[in-house]
């Protein structure tokens, strides 16, 4: 299962080879991992989204992650209201003729073009990985020269519905 | 003019460079003891060490192997972090196998490894490695000193992270432009910075009342206790709260001697070579109570059949160990100490289970460790046994791994905590010598015997010129049986005896090896010269060196063969 697990972390230097090194050496999969200040001086967020096969690897990554030194906080905020998002820049192959069809096309994507030269454009668009997965599916047929993603980052909504209100609140416990 | 040339006199004493200001603070933790090898990048350090030597003593080791082994040898004895300063590159990469050994086993050391300058960081520079990344998986933190400003936080936390909690290894990487640097102001203290580190002590009470309450209604309880309970030092409460409500106890293989061998309630250690006693306790059991053991494969066998009818408590200050190997029913993240204190105050009522206990005893009486007794040559058990006789028990007895560890972990029997050193986790080769040499700098007075293999000792034996310079009358005692016996067993039981490189034809004559170090040496082949010998050789005032030549072909016995259930052990009775 592919979980969602927000660290903060002390920004020092090593930190990131740690969390990495101790995820490669515990034979945890990332799938992706985004790193960046936050609102505090020092302190830096992670969020991993990482495949584990049961609740008892999940528990271990999240106390082995507990564990170093420069992690303040580990928080597996899957089964939680959260906002996820993910940013991908796609360079289509097109010619002028193409353009307005792609245009339409990324529309309801809310994903925009932000550089056009002759033989491409690029395509930038935001949201849930699964958003991104299936605008890149619709782009193909025009052919893709280039995907770069930055990864999932996350954290939880300013309100946490009761957990009575929530009906997926939890999925593996 | 001469009023002069006595002003310049003076201000030539060398001033205060960041190396000062380094053992100023290693002083200042109460380091007694540096366990050193000089080089290049450390030389403004052994530049302090040589204008402190009145506070501080060092001792030079010769190979950074060796010296990390005794220092870990030294923390295994006392507690205390061992103190570790070797130069960068080869240096810092020579400690790599002690430092692993020292995470695995839970160890507490501060290393201090010499670094190029930095403007010279990354670039290939001489003797320069990346030693921050080679040691990231293998200690508990580590550190690269940035400036010198940072020097009195970072060792403060360093000794702090080293010996709280779960102890073990912390490195600190010192770029040689720090400890050269000239120092015009002195940092004073520091506070430490670590928001991300508060081990847990206390037991949530709640836990230990759900402990207490299953307590009176198990029919076949067990406690194992690991060598947590030595860290903890928490010996005395294992002991009482076992003898209080009848509880077997089964130690690991670090855990010898956490609870006195001798006692009735003594199983014995479990595992892989552990008693039948033990391991059918651990397997039957319907209540399991772990103290500071990490359920490491050696003890429990294949996990499918470990304890399958036990609810287990697992009582561990790393709340990371809980659950990883073993379900746990009743999870306990606490130091052992406090956490056995506070059960003893809770929990009043005990099992009744006087049928357990018989049906223990009559294992212990039925299935003893046994081995054959060869007349004409020496049994390895029976040296160990001799070697128990003589010291009474009371000896340091350190390590290698292989045959020589497991028939010494069977037949020493360990009745006092902090007797015992060996490499558990890792099971390094190399490391029973100069482990026991520093246990013998830890305690001068005691008894030191290091058990090794003829193998083994040749990995790190370069250090009889530690023992000899510094008089440390440590007694080796090589169980030697012209091979790597452990690789040797497997290769007879498990690879249909193909024996592929496990003999060692040609091997030093180690009595004149010893004399040529200045160390006195005797070779022993049979009981008789070693019952009369060995009490004069252990009594000696200074290190002994004795080859003890035992039969070729024994086989350490029983056994869990890999993949097996404990209940599933071989060789528990003599063909």
């Amino acid at each position: 299962m592919k979980r969602i697990i927000t660290l903060t972390v002390q920004d020092r230097s090593g930190v990131l080879n740690r969390v990495t090194g101790l995820l490669q050496r515990r034979q945890f999969n990332i799938s992706s991992i985004s790193v960046g200040p936050t609102e505090s001086e020092g302190i830096s967020k992670m969020t991993l989204v990482v495949e584990v096969e049961d609740e008892q690897r999940l528990e271990q990554v999240t106390k082995q992650l507990n564990k170093q030194i420069d992690v303040l906080k580990v928080s597996d905020i899957t089964d939680k209201a959260i906002v996820a998002r993910e940013l991908a820049l796609i360079k289509v192959s097109s010619g002028s003729q193409l353009r307005s069809e792609i245009n339409g096309l990324i529309d309801p994507f809310r994903a925009i073009i932000v550089d056009v030269c002759k033989e491409s454009i690029t395509v930038q668009v935001t949201g849930k990985p699964e958003k991104i997965d299936a605008l890149i599916e619709l782009l193909k047929p025009f052919g893709i020269k280039e995907i770069a993603r930055t990864g999932l980052t996350a954290f939880l909504r300013g309100h946490q519905p009761q957990v009575n209100d929530l009906a997926a609140y939890s999925l593996t416990k | 003019m001469k009023a002069e040339a006595k002003l310049e006199f003076q201000t030539s004493t060398a001033p205060k460079t960041g190396a000062d200001l380094l053992i100023d603070l290693l002083i200042k933790e109460g380091v007694d003891t540096l366990f050193g090898y000089p080089g290049g990048a450390v030389l403004p350090i052994y530049d302090a060490i040589y204008r402190a030597q009145k506070s501080i003593k060092h001792v030079l080791f010769r190979h950074e192997q060796g010296m990390i082994h005794a220092a870990e040898g030294y923390a295994r004895i006392t507690g205390k972090p061992g103190v570790v300063i070797a130069t960068s590159g080869p240096g810092a990469t020579n400690l790599v196998t002690g430092i692993t050994d020292a995470m695995m086993d839970s160890l507490p050391l501060v290393i201090f490894t010499g670094q190029v300058a930095r403007t010279v960081i990354g670039t290939d520079a001489f003797q320069e490695a990346d030693v921050m990344a080679i040691t990231t998986p293998i200690t508990k933190h580590n550190y690269q000193v940035q400036s010198v400003t940072d020097l009195p936080r970072i060792v403060k936390e360093a000794f702090h992270i080293a010996s709280t909690g779960r102890p073990g290894p912390v490195l600190v990487d010192v770029p040689k432009d720090i400890s050269s640097e000239i120092l015009t102001v002195i940092p004073g203290n520091a506070a430490m910075d670590l928001p991300g580190y508060q081990p847990t002590i206390k037991p949530n009470p709640l836990q230990i009342r759900k402990l207490a309450e299953a307590l009176p209604k198990a029919k076949k309880p067990v406690i194992l206790s690991g060598a947590g309970v030595l860290h903890a030092k928490a010996s005395a409460e294992l002991t009482a709260f076992a003898e209080k409500h009848k509880i077997p106890v089964v130690t690991t293989l670090l855990g010898l001697g956490t609870f006195p061998a001798d006692s009735p309630l003594s199983l014995g250690m479990g595992g892989m070579h552990g008693t039948y006693a033990a391991n059918m306790a651990l397997y039957e059991s319907d209540l399991l109570i772990n103290f500071g053991a990490r359920f490491d494969d050696r003890l429990t066998g294949n996990l499918k059949h470990f304890a399958p009818f036990a609810k287990v408590a697992h009582i561990d200050i790393d709340p990371a160990e809980i659950g990883k190997n073993v379900p746990t029913q009743i999870p306990i993240v606490a130091d052992a100490k406090v956490a056995l204190t506070q059960l003893i105050e809770e929990a009043a009522n005990s099992p009744s289970h006087e049928d357990w206990l018989e049906t223990l005893n009559q294992n212990k009486k039925d299935f003893p460790l046994w081995y054959q007794h060869d007349p004409n040559g020496m049994s390895p058990q029976w040296l160990i046994e001799a070697v128990h006789k003589v010291t009474n028990g009371n000896a340091i007895v350190a390590t290698d791994v292989g045959q020589h560890q497991m028939w010494a972990a069977q037949f020493y029997n360990f009745n006092h905590p902090h007797r015992w050193i060996t490499s558990g986790g890792l099971g390094t080769m190399g490391f029973g010598f100069p482990a026991a040499i520093g246990a013998q700098m830890a305690e001068p007075d005691s008894t030191v015997v290091a058990i090794v293999g003829d193998a083994g000792f040749q990995m790190t034996l370069q250090e009889l010129s530690v023992i000899y310079e510094r008089n440390l009358p440590v007694k080796i005692i090589i169980v030697n049986n012209g091979a790597l016996g452990m690789v040797r067993q497997w290769q007879e039981l498990q690879y249909d005896n193909r024996i592929s490189e496990s003999l060692l034809h040609t091997q030093p004559d180690f009595v004149k090896l010893a004399e040529s170090y200045g160390i006195r040496g005797a070779k022993i082949d049979n009981q008789e010269d070693l019952v009369a010998s060995l009490p004069e050789l252990m009594a000696y005032d200074g290190p002994v060196l004795i080859d003890a030549r035992v039969l070729q072909k024994e086989k350490v016995f029983p056994m869990v063969a890999p993949g097996k259930g404990l209940h599933e052990m071989i060789g528990v009775k003599p063909e």
